[in-house]
């Protein structure tokens, strides 16, 4: 319900776009006849009225199928599954980083509120929240391109490379390193911050008290009984922030030339390719979707509060 | 009875903490003596340091922005003030174990109530899972859970306060502790509730010969339970004795304050049981008492030595202290 609502959306948002593909062709050849131009809009059934044009297009949707491509002739479907694997690869590497390195952050500074690392945690915070990300990314392109010239600037992997081997899987590794590191750094910084105050608040708790007073040492105390508590917080968040990573990786992903979804919406914009557009929207919606349902299971993992509350 | 020894001593404890109003003395010379299986009593308004020298016994206040500045507490002879934070360690929760005022809170929520009790089993006796689960089930049913070997599952969300009380309870008994310290257990919960934990602590400290500390604002709680009674205010012992003794002949002005507020002990529990602020006046501020009697803004009694000077315990009768200018002079004591 909630998908078919964003399918109709988009297709009503994007009509209202000026020009559209005749447009876009006709320019791309340096002008056309109104004959030609008609042809073509014929041919993608523009010519029709509104509501058919988009209940034709929903009907298809809801087969499966989110309709061809102008640009690239094929099917919009096809298309972006092929470019699903590297934008995952990206997000989810960064996201996963942004969790388990914000929360140790988070923890280390919290066991010494006013120690130097608690300060450095603030100040990354800080400069993490103002600073955007294609700031971000240019200046690690500078650093680590430009001037120490250890990392490649774009693409997925040098295309010399014989797919599938070890090397190849390394060489990805190698060219994932800066797009996740700009991507990640926000997120990084702000769980860190989170996760600080978090674990601060429940190690102030009666029953870190109850812990300490069975005699468990600091690390069971801090690891075991407190950091479970404090990562409940931050799950949500995460789980909230999702679709903002994910339009991060837009950015990122033009930047850096990653031939992910992000670059292909990029491009089809710029190319007035509405189909693979509305089918990238469709598709990250849908994708939003089931990383909310992920965060679900893994809160019912951390917090038997939820469990129970759900089942009952 | 008279002879046993003392399991627990304390000795001259002074505890301060740094705040923003300047240094707060909030435990200053405190002494108590616990005998195996006896109960000893802790009453007092709120504030008055009961909780701090529960802590400090357990070695728990929070350093800073507190800090222990004098005195010894010895657990049969070995000063815990002295011992490494790893003995420390090994006595909490196998030689001196506490439950807290707020069942509610004092649990942890995401772990089953099972693996909390099992988990300081494992810890001071190093039985497996399996065993230390056992002991758990064992446990709850010792404190009068019903169908303990489901409930042992169960998380701390899915039980009453009174219930996760007597969960705090059985995991205080777990590794039969030869000190048990009650701070408030029962403030939290409904009258009847408070009943049922008093009688249940009476009755496992019947089977296990378990010393208690019980700490309470309420003097009809202490008087129901306790064999000797210690009363606090501002940080310091004003007077001390046998229970009996002091419902029967309180002296210093304070206790006889805390007694009066308690309307009728023997008959059925009053709905709104001793509170305790019905005498007039408040606490004073601990970053700045006087050279006085803390107590003489309050006091009906005071005179000007009570201003000027702070009383030393005198002793009243045989085992009966109290620190208060009307029971001594100057010089003596
Ligand atoms: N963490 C703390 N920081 C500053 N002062 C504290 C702290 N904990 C307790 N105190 C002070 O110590 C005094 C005694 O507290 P407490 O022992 O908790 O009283 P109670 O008799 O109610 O248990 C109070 O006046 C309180 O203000
Ligand atoms: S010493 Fe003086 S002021 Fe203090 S309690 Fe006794 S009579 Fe009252
Ligand atoms: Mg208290």
């Amino acid at each position: 319900m909630l998908l078919l609502a964003v399918v109709v959306f988009n297709f009503i948002l994007l009509s209202l776009v000026p020009g559209d593909i005749a447009d876009t062709l006709a320019g791309e050849s340096g002008g056309a006849s109104q004959e030609v131009m008609d042809d073509i809009r014929r041919t993608y059934g523009l010519d029709r009225p509104f509501h058919i044009q988009l209940a034709t297009y929903v009907g298809k949707v809801v087969q499966g199928d989110l309709g061809t491509s102008y640009y690239f002739n094929m099917p919009v479907t096809e298309l972006i599954l092929g470019r699903v694997a590297p934008t995952l690869l990206l997000v989810v590497t960064a996201l996963v980083l942004a969790i388990l390195i914000g929360t140790l952050f988070g923890v280390i500074a919290s066991r010494r509120p006013n120690g130097l690392f608690s300060h450095f945690v603030t100040v990354l915070a800080l400069v993490g929240f103002a600073a955007p990300v294609f700031w971000t990314a240019f200046l690690l392109i500078v650093l680590f391109v430009a001037m120490l010239e250890i990392m490649p600037l774009s693409g997925l992997v040098d295309p010399t490379t014989p797919r599938g081997t070890f090397s190849w899987y390394l060489d990805v590794l190698h060219h994932l390193f800066l797009p996740v590191l700009s991507l990640s750094s926000i997120y990084l910084a702000s769980y860190s911050r989170l996760a600080r105050a978090s674990m601060m608040d429940v190690l102030g708790s009666d029953y870190i008290r109850t812990a300490r007073a069975k005699g468990l040492g600091e690390t069971s105390v801090t690891y075991k009984h407190a950091l479970r508590n404090a990562v409940i917080p931050v799950i949500t968040i995460a789980g909230l922030q999702f679709s903002h990573i994910f339009s991060g990786a837009v950015v990122v992903e033009t930047v850096f030339t990653w031939p992910g979804l992000g670059t292909l919406a990029f491009e089809s914009i710029l190319r007035g390719d509405t189909p693979t557009i509305m089918g990238i929207l469709f598709f990250s919606a849908m994708i939003v979707i089931v990383v909310n349902l992920l965060t679900d299971l893994t809160y019912r993992l951390v917090d038997p509060r939820i469990r129970s509350a759900r089942n009952a | 009875m008279e002879a046993a020894a003392p399991l627990l001593e304390v000795e001259g404890l002074e505890v301060e903490f740094r705040t923003r109003q300047g240094v707060a003395r909030v435990l200053d010379g405190i002494e108590l003596s616990l005998e195996p299986g006896r109960t000893l009593g802790i009453v007092g308004e709120s504030g008055c340091g009961k909780s701090i020298t529960a802590l400090s016994i357990m070695r728990l206040v929070p350093v800073p922005p507190g800090r222990i500045g004098a005195g010894a507490v010895r657990l049969k002879g070995e000063d815990l003030l002295q011992a490494s934070e790893k003995r420390m360690r090994e006595v909490r929760g196998k030689d001196i174990s506490m439950i807290f005022q707020e069942p509610m809170t004092s649990l942890n929520p995401v772990y089953s109530i099972g693996d909390q009790i099992a988990e300081t089993v494992r810890l001071h006796e190093g039985l497996s899972r399996r065993d230390s689960l056992d002991r758990a089930i064992e446990m709850l049913k010792a404190v009068h859970i019903p169908a303990a070997e489901r409930r042992v599952r169960e998380f701390p969300h899915q039980m009453s306060g009174g219930m996760r009380q007597r969960v705090m309870i059985a995991m205080a008994l777990a590794c039969q502790p030869s000190v048990l310290i009650a701070d408030e257990p029962t403030t939290a919960l409904d009258v009847t509730v408070q009943a049922q934990v008093f009688d249940l602590l009476k009755e496992l400290q019947e089977k296990t010969g378990t010393a208690i500390i019980l700490i309470s604002h309420d003097m009809g709680a202490i008087a129901e339970m306790a064999d000797r009674v210690m009363v606090m205010y501002a940080g310091r012992i004003v007077e001390e004795a046998a229970t009996d003794e002091i419902l029967e002949s309180p002296r210093h002005p304070y206790t006889r304050g805390l007694i009066a507020c308690v309307p009728h002990m023997e008959e059925e529990p009053p709905p709104e049981r001793g509170a305790l602020t019905e005498i007039p006046g408040v606490v004073p501020a601990l970053t700045d008492l006087g050279s006085g009697c803390s107590f003489a803004p309050r006091c009906d009694h005071a005179t000007d030595l009570c201003r000027s000077r702070a009383p030393q315990p005198f002793a009243v009768d045989a085992d009966h202290r109290a620190a208060c200018w009307l029971y001594g002079e100057a010089g003596t004591a």
